[in-house]
């Protein structure tokens, strides 16, 4: 009896420390993100001292979100990321379904040879590849439109989304698309009425890794935009390194701006997106 | 019959084709667009010149000494970084794997970092690490150690990339968190049995079983990390003292500071062929220490 509690004891006490360790790694995890709002709610005054352990506003100060926003025009870099945003996964969530579809359900000739050497490009850097293609774009004289930055999806929308999609197409029972078959439905058909319906799963973590990856993008942008009316949030937020790295409460309620929405997206879809990655053991 | 096939065939080139094209126009024309340059002078506004392999040769000769200093700042880099976001990441999914009161939460916690926008996150991270009144240096003081300078010092700028770069593993972390469910439960109820404690599952059950695993995020992150930009880009323009000139930065300002697209291009093969050989390489030694259960190897 005796040895029974303190064997239940001994539980007990390993179990606080797990909890306790998991928790203190939780808030090692947030600190980066309560820092920044914490900064956004500041006085410049107030951030600018020598023991920073102060872990809550004087007074909270709305204003740095008004002043932030008048440095650069946000609703417009809203609107242009939106745009770009919205043709990034209207391109990529088509195509990429197509071409899995493709390699997953038709038996053509020479599939599997095509899949595979399409699918090596995985290894290809990226870096390798962006002067060229930003030569190519200026030959055609694009440079500073939305072209080189929402076209690219339009064909195959990227490996890693037709190869997570093909894995998954290839779970859909065969025999649905044979009965369809014999109904005379053609592969547009089985594809529009009987995929694109069961794999809705699929396609939103898809869709939610292009937002993210087009939202958080920079690269792009920097490379193929000049004009300021037409940056992206980020790029705007970017402008903001050289000239206001002294306020820097209204670069972190900037910073907050651009983060929530993506914050907010990821809580909505962060149960398709880790069964996405654990579905493909791939990341975007 | 052959009707049937010849329909599915056009069918299966027709689905296929924006992949097709797309592998054509952004993968197979820019890589051969690109050797052609890097064998010319070419400043974009002009004509090419052809001028042979002199870029390249003056890539290695030394005539231009930030070229070795980015690559010794991605090598420095990737050494630190690969083991130091793979241990991480694999602690961080064994801790997540354990039975425990609201999982999925701490789950969804842990990913969250990775999605941040990297220009704000960037920011945040250079008010955190502000040698005068960020928090990491008041932390430093709390506890009695010494002050540092993090991305501002010579020596300290790639340790503090690579300490926030931690932050960003959330994908890794799940990956490795897939590999660890789909270890069958009955290794573990054998090696019970016969009255293995927890070191020994760790090393006799769940290491090699990660290794398959273990192997992919290794590749991926070697590739990743020998390509790192933005913390070079945003944060320290390569400094102090081209300290953190990373290897894809110094070729983005050859490109499109200097605008000399000859040079970035032979830069851009180098790091193509570089990438490939070592990747080779450890596909090579994989043999020795990946673990696939019911392959022949």
């Amino acid at each position: 009896m005796a040895l029974k509690t303190k064997k239940r004891t001994s539980y007990i006490i390993r179990r606080i420390l797990f909890y306790s360790f998991i928790i203190l790694l939780s808030l090692v995890c947030i600190i980066p993100f309560y820092w920044m709002v914490r900064s956004s709610f500041m006085k410049s005054t107030q951030i600018y001292v020598i023991d920073p352990f102060v872990f809550w506003p004087q007074e909270m100060i709305w204003e740095n979100y008004k002043d932030a926003t008048k440095f650069m025009p946000f609703l417009d870099y809203t609107r242009n990321t939106l745009l770009l945003v919205v043709l990034n996964i209207v391109g990529t969530v088509l195509t990429s379904a197509m071409c899995a579809y493709s390699f997953s359900r038709i038996k053509w000739k020479g599939r599997n040879l095509v899949f595979m050497i399409i699918l090596s490009s995985i290894m290809l850097p990226g870096s390798v590849t962006i002067i060229s293609q930003f030569i190519m774009w200026s030959n055609l004289k694009l440079i500073d439109t939305y072209w080189p930055l929402t076209l690219p999806a339009f064909f195959g929308g990227g490996v890693t989304n037709i190869f997570m999609l093909r894995q998954f197409f290839m779970t859909i029972p065969k025999e649905m698309d044979e009965s369809a078959t014999i109904d005379g439905a053609g592969h547009i058909r089985i594809f529009l009425q009987i995929i694109v319906p069961l794999s809705k799963s699929a396609l939103i973590v898809v869709g939610l890794f292009t937002f993210l990856g087009c939202w958080n993008d920079v690269f792009g942008p920097v490379m193929y935009l000049n004009s300021p009316q037409k940056f992206t949030l980020s790029l705007g937020l970017l402008q903001f390194r050289g000239e206001y790295t002294t306020k820097w409460n209204l670069l972190m309620a900037a910073s907050t701006l651009v983060i929530a929405p993506c914050v907010i997206v990821y809580l909505i879809g962060q149960k398709y997106l880790i069964e996405g990655i654990t579905l493909t053991g791939l990341k975007a | 019959m052959s009707r049937r096939r010849l329909l599915t065939n056009i069918a299966g080139w027709g689905f296929a084709l924006p992949a097709i094209l797309g592998f054509l126009f952004f993968n197979i024309v820019p890589m051969a667009l690109s050797a052609y340059y890097s064998l010319c002078d070419y400043n974009v506004i002009s004509k090419s010149v052809f001028t042979g392999f002199k870029n390249y040769v003056n890539l290695f000769n030394g005539s231009d000494p930030t070229f070795w200093a980015s690559v010794k700042a991605t090598i420095k880099y990737t050494v630190l970084a690969v083991p130091a976001n793979l241990i991480f990441s694999f602690m961080i999914a064994i801790l997540l794997n354990r039975p425990m009161m609201g999982r999925a939460f701490f789950r969804s916690l842990f990913y969250l970092p990775s999605i941040v926008p990297s220009v704000a996150n960037s920011f945040v991270w250079l008010l955190l690490m502000n040698p005068d009144f960020g928090l990491f240096n008041a932390i430093l003081r709390f506890l009695g150690l010494p002050e540092s300078n993090w991305i501002w010092g010579e020596k300290t700028v790639i340790p503090s990339i690579v300490f926030m770069g931690i932050w960003g593993t959330g994908a890794t972390q799940v990956i490795f968190l897939a590999g660890l469910q789909n270890i069958p439960r009955v290794y573990y109820e054998a090696l019970e049995i016969d009255g293995g404690n927890a070191w020994h599952k760790l090393w006799y059950v769940t290491i090699p079983m990660i290794s398959p695993t273990m192997f992919y995020n290794l590749v991926m992150g070697i590739i990743g990390a020998l390509q790192v930009f933005n913390a070079s880009y945003i944060m320290t323009n390569g400094g102090p003292n081209n300290a953190s000139l990373f290897y894809v930065y110094n070729l983005w300002r050859q490109a499109f500071t200097y605008m000399d697209m000859g040079k970035a291009s032979a830069m851009a093969w180098v790091l193509f062929v570089s990438i490939l050989l070592l990747t080779l390489f450890v596909f090579r030694t994989s043999k020795k220490w990946v673990y696939y259960e019911g392959g022949d190897e």
